[in-house]
């Protein structure tokens, strides 16, 4: 088990490199002088000439690239080329909100999703069976930022129940939830269609296996029997989809966020991006990336907890 | 409890999209409290169904008509809750693949904790403990480390002993093993007999096994029931049925038995002609088109059970008391 994580983390540690020299690659080869872009037609060569030295750009891509990482690895992520205030700092400020938005919006998704998967196995063939299965669908096929700008226009513009936009009052627990009501339905409305969906489809097959007709054969209750011995193994393939979903989640969090004017990492990337600040682009990339592949990793270990036979192969 | 087992007039019919079909056609099978009793068939002559239908295990597209009478209550009639009731506490089953019968994530003992769930008297650590003693009794050395195992650790011939100490632990009155030892080696399966002979003399109920094997149920029942195309074609004890067997489906079924042959042979002898469709069971006898004695009434009625004497039964039109 030791030997599996630290090779999922090694393995984890180079896509990381990985996706830094591929963004710096990109921002090499797209055509386009990012100083113009961002300074304006009208900007003049000495200040074109200053922002191009404080991001960086007039070094080799390579030696970039090297630096950044020697950088990273003491905490430095870069400035913010605007307001030169740490890029660790602007990261930091709007991580807990993207966080919050994303976890929430997953428990929301895992907590309805999975009963309606079990209660569909359980009703199958019936009505109800029917209605979660259109309605999943249906979910899964409206995006997020449909859902976030129709609820907008439904609870905030014409009822007035939910704040508009922001992330709530700080310090008030109660406006910070209102306002998370909408940017995390939105995100998880679609997430438990899939996951009802998911887990129905594998727990009808594990059903069928005979360890099942030997619970039932002792005669368990269907809800045990459900619930206990064909979760456990129903559960796995929701797992990895919700793990490698979870970077759908965060990039829905950027039209997310965006729709609501919610602070946070989308709306950080999505600002950094168009005032051409690289800096504030590199880091929060690392910073998700990073997210993303201990998600994945800690998915993996989880999977390898739940199911021994699992853990045996990477033991032995 | 113990109490005696009588299945009379018992159908199954499976509704399919192709069509009804007739697994298990008027089966008539008495058991009493201390016997073994055997049933025997090759594959596909509703052996399984005859099992799901005692364990009240069918799918649900299985219709039922008849009745299987245990402790004079009769389990066809009895609705899904109280079925439910009865299994894992009166009636206990031994699947046939030790290898699947577990859940593959769950550790052994967790699993036999839950099967006893019947028995509310019991706290989880008096549970645990009848379960070391029961590992025992079946032969597994280190009870309490093989508890905390997962399936997939055990071996085959290991798997079935606790497959077996899981169904003993419910006291049932009905003990059902559906091919105990199909899916086993020669020598595992050898010793899964050997235990099974050893529990029916401390076992008070009844106990039915499955199998396709006719040296399996020479060496462990009481009395024995020949199946085929869904129906019982003989039955009676097993001295009866092995040295005097009166229908030619058992005549033919004994002369196959590759056990009989004791030097090598090119070509192993096999019973000409194939199985009946079971969505259009013939007529008459369902196996007259592959017998060499039938005559002209086989083909259009259905041969009568002919008691032969005190416990030996055919249904053959060629038989005579």
């Amino acid at each position: 088990m030791l030997a599996y994580a630290v090779k999922r983390i090694g393995l984890g540690l180079l896509i990381l490199i990985l996706v830094m020299v591929a963004m710096y690659a990109a921002v090499f080869l797209v055509p386009g002088d990012p100083a113009t872009v961002a300074l304006g037609p009208r900007a003049t060569p000495e200040l074109k000439r200053l922002l191009i030295e404080r991001m960086g750009l007039d070094q080799p891509v390579w030696w970039q690239i090297v630096e950044f990482f020697r950088n990273a690895l003491t905490g430095n992520l870069g400035y913010d080329v605007w307001s030169n205030r740490p890029v660790s700092t602007l990261v930091l400020e709007a991580l807990p909100n993207t966080l919050i938005l994303g976890l929430t919006a997953l428990a929301v998704a895992l907590l309805i999703g999975v009963p309606l998967g079990c209660l569909s196995v359980m009703r199958r063939g019936t009505a109800a069976d029917a209605v979660i299965g259109v309605l999943s669908v249906g979910v899964i096929a409206v995006p997020s930022f449909v859902v976030a700008i129709y609820s907008l226009l439904v609870f905030a513009v014409t009822l007035r129940w939910l704040p508009a936009i922001g992330a709530g009052e700080a310090g008030d627990f109660i406006s910070q939830v209102k306002a998370l009501v909408m940017p995390a339905a939105a995100i998880a409305l679609g997430w438990i269609g899939y996951i009802a969906r998911m887990v129905r489809a594998s727990m009808m097959e594990v059903m069928g296996e005979p360890h099942i007709r030997t619970a039932r054969s002792f005669g368990l209750p269907e809800w045990k029997i459900v619930s206990k011995y064909a979760l456990r193994i129903a559960i796995i393939p929701t797992i990895s989809l919700v793990a490698v979903g979870l970077g759908s989640i965060l990039s829905s969090a950027v039209f997310v966020e965006a729709v609501f004017a919610r602070p946070g990492i989308g709306k950080l990337i999505t600002d950094a991006v168009n005032t051409r600040n690289y800096p504030v682009v590199m880091g929060t990339v690392l910073i998700m990336t990073a997210i993303y592949v201990s998600i994945t990793i800690a998915a993996d270990l989880l999977i390898a907890r739940l199911d021994p036979r699992v853990r045996d192969v990477f033991r032995g | 409890m113990t109490g005696s087992l009588a299945a009379s007039d018992l159908s199954v019919r499976y509704e399919t999209p192709h069509g009804t079909v007739h697994a298990l056609r008027h089966v008539d099978i008495e058991a009493h409290p201390g016997e073994v009793i055997g049933i025997v068939g090759e594959s596909g002559c509703g052996k399984s169904t005859l099992v799901t239908a005692l364990a009240n295990l069918l799918p649900a597209n299985a219709r039922i008509d008849g009745s299987i009478r245990y402790d004079g209550v009769d389990l066809a009639k009895l609705d899904a809750h109280c079925q439910r009731l009865l299994r894992g506490d009166e009636i206990a089953l031994v699947g046939q693949d030790p290898m699947t019968a577990f859940n593959p994530v769950l550790t052994i003992g967790d699993q036999l904790v839950d099967f006893q769930h019947h028995r509310k008297d019991l706290g989880r650590a008096q549970k645990r403990a009848r379960i070391a003693a029961m590992l025992g009794r079946v032969g597994i050395a280190d009870a309490e480390r093989r508890m905390q195992s997962y399936p997939h650790e055990l071996s085959g011939g290991m798997r079935q002993r606790v497959a077996i100490a899981a169904a003993l632990l419910t006291d049932p009155g009905l003990l059902i093993a559906d091919e105990p030892t199909t899916a086993l080696d020669v020598t595992t399966e050898a010793q899964i007999i050997h235990l099974l002979r050893e529990l029916r003399r401390e076992y008070s109920g009844i106990i039915i096994v499955i199998s396709h094997h006719l040296g399996v149920i020479a060496e462990l029942c009481d009395r024995v029931y020949v199946m085929y195309a869904g129906e019982v074609v003989e039955g009676g004890e097993v001295d009866a049925i092995f040295h005097d067997a009166r229908h030619p489906y058992t005549q033919a079924l004994l002369a196959c038995d590759p056990a009989r042959f004791h030097e090598r042979l090119d070509r192993l002898p096999t019973i000409p002609g194939s199985l009946p469709s079971l969505t259009q069971p013939p007529q008459g006898c369902v196996y007259a088109p592959r017998c060499d004695r039938a005559f002209a009434p086989c083909t259009t009625i259905a041969p009568p059970l002919v008691k032969l004497a005190t416990a030996h039964v055919a249904r053959c039109h060629a038989v005579m008391p």
